[in-house]
């Protein structure tokens, strides 16, 4: 009980930003036109690639000595580049098709 | 400078990566501000991760930057060339595959930081999280680009496949809470339930059928959202957690609103049974036994030569066909002949959600020809040639007639309205959906078999002859 409250107590700030984050996600995703969905759910994807900071983060703390570290940080650091360096470039030629402006609609 | 300045900088710049994802999120829900806001969201990438590097507090060895650039190279070069080379056709199977990426990292990272936290109930939690979460999203997303990809077409479903599912997740977050809870440190552990992990996630999508498979991998991407976020927490990194929740929450509301398209709830998406017992039932419901009747190209091209309003219901059969641009050049000719000319994009056509427009796109179709369900279905009663290449469960009138089949209540283009329905396909299979299609047996209905870049071909040359 008492590590679960410092846990919680500790962490406010960032139970702060989850809840809002919660709120902005689905503000910003309601009533997008379906046409959007592949290419929203593409950028989304690129997004998450932020894990990359963390992957970067243990290789940079990683111990240079340690071989098994650095090439697993190593790894790491190449599936969190696939992820972010991929789902730009994806969403961005999917969204380049949505260059002419739409007549009407 | 000090530390201290360069951890606010550090701050500031997790500040503006945060504000960029939200501002490009928002600016991909238009048509012409999606682009600049998916560049906007890269830029905000690459200033976290540069000043994650640079602003580093603390000594770092040659051999880690060399390591840190030869792994950005790697990444990099491969991503790069494997986005821009794909086929448009094979798009959301990439998705999946870099989303894939995404969670390995993730499970990856809490390998590696276990015998740091281990002992330490607070964050150990986290890395747990992000161990369970990372792994499911990474096996389950590369049987879900095995899916779409061809490379695996079963769908096979062990008997109480739900139950079984639902115990090895449980048993799964069970060693998660173990590990958590007793201070284990042993480093065997956590590689077991990495394992229990990858092997739910497996079990997750494998009974799922193809046609399914979008929401799925948009469910996936939420939780490699979820899982950056539990790495947000381990090192209090805000770009980390707004970032990954962000993701997370979004992605929900997009597969929810992915579902409502197809008429389907999410819950009957996960645990329902598509294509199985429901097929049956189609089966003995539509009129199997009717005949169908063909039509040959030269009857085709007059067809058309001589309407007034022909509507083009294009499909994922056209785009694997790679006859979006033969398409575009018979609708050329038809309008130069005083043809009225329209496509009608029905939103679920594709692979995904909006797939098909991205597709015909591609071809330089005016945007404007191209049609939502909504503003062309009331457009059918006067139309006099409905040309449907290459799509089959989006014109099947048992989603509206026949309650016992799995799609019914979808929504549908109403081509059967039209005078005249030509119908091009291979053969007669089934649809994504693998339910038959009484609109083949419509006596309006005629058959055009055949490869649609070819037919449309032939069609294209027949009507310059005329």
């Amino acid at each position: 009980m008492q590590e679960t409250l410092s846990f919680i107590g500790s962490h406010m700030q960032m139970w702060y930003i989850l809840i809002l984050m919660i709120f902005v996600g689905v503000e910003v995703i309601n009533s997008v036109p379906s046409v959007l969905h592949t290419p929203l759910m593409s950028g989304a994807n690129a997004i998450h690639g932020v894990v990359i900071i963390g992957a970067i983060i243990v290789l940079l703390n990683a111990d240079p000595e340690n071989y098994v570290e650095l090439i697993l940080g190593f790894v790491a650091v190449i599936l969190g580049t696939l992820n972010v360096v991929g789902g730009f470039v994806v969403t961005d030629r999917m969204l380049e098709m949505f260059k002419k402006k739409p007549a009407k609609k | 400078m000090g530390i201290w300045s360069q951890t606010i900088i550090l701050d500031l710049i997790y500040l503006i990566g945060s504000v960029t994802f939200i501002l490009g999120l928002k600016m991909m829900g238009k048509p012409d501000t999606a682009r600049r806001g998916n560049t906007y969201a890269a830029f905000g990438m690459t200033l976290a991760i540069l000043g994650t590097i640079f602003l580093h507090t603390g000594e770092i060895k040659p051999i880690i930057y060399i390591m840190l650039f030869g792994a950005f190279a790697v990444g990099g070069i491969i991503g790069w060339m494997v986005a821009k080379k794909v086929k448009m056709t094979a798009m959301p199977q990439l998705v999946s595959l870099f989303n894939g990426m995404g969670g390995a990292c993730a499970a990856l990272i809490s390998i590696m930081e276990f015998h740091v936290h281990a002992g330490d109930p607070k964050t150990i939690m986290m890395v747990m999280a992000g161990l369970i979460i990372g792994s499911i999203s990474f096996s389950g997303s590369m049987i879900a680009f095995a899916k779409l990809n061809g490379n695996l077409n079963k769908n096979p479903r062990i008997p109480f496949y739900n139950i079984i599912n639902a115990v090895i997740l449980l048993i799964t977050v069970g060693v998660g809470v173990y590990i958590t809870v007793g201070n284990i440190t042993d480093f065997m552990w956590p590689c077991i339930d990495l394992a229990l992990a990858l092997f739910y996630g497996i079990m997750f999508v494998l009974p799922i059928g193809g046609a399914d498979m979008p929401v799925v991998i948009s469910l996936l991407n939420s939780f490699t959202g979820l899982a950056a976020a539990s790495g947000g927490f381990l090192y209090h990194n805000k770009v980390m957690l707004t970032g990954g929740i962000l993701v997370g929450s979004a992605g929900t509301i997009l597969t929810i609103a992915m579902c409502k398209g197809m008429n389907r709830t999410l819950f009957s998406v996960v645990f329902g049974a598509f294509g199985e017992g429901s097929a049956a039932a189609a089966g003995s419901a539509s009129p199997t036994g009717g005949t169908v009747k063909d039509i040959s190209i030269a009857d085709c091209a007059v067809l058309m030569n001589y309407s007034k309003k022909v509507v083009i219901v294009p499909g994922y059969g056209l785009a694997v066909a790679q006859a979006q641009h033969v398409m575009h050049e018979l609708e050329a000719l038809l309008e130069e002949r005083g043809v009225d000319v329209k496509y009608a994009i029905h939103p679920v056509a594709g692979r995904m959600p909006g797939h098909m427009n991205v597709l015909m796109a591609e071809s330089n179709v005016d945007y404007s020809k191209l049609c939502e369900m909504e503003d062309i279905n009331p457009e059918f009663d006067t139309t006099d040639v409905v040309f449907i290449v290459g799509a089959n469960d989006v014109v099947n009138p048992a989603a509206k007639n026949n309650p016992a089949s799995p799609i019914y209540g979808m929504p549908i283009l109403e081509v059967e309205r039209a005078k005249n329905i030509i119908v091009n396909k291979r053969s007669m299979a089934a649809g994504y959906a693998g339910i038959d299609n009484e609109l083949f047996y419509n006596p309006k209905t005629s058959m055009l078999f055949g490869d649609a870049k070819k037919v449309v071909t032939e069609l294209v040359a027949e009507l310059k002859t005329m």
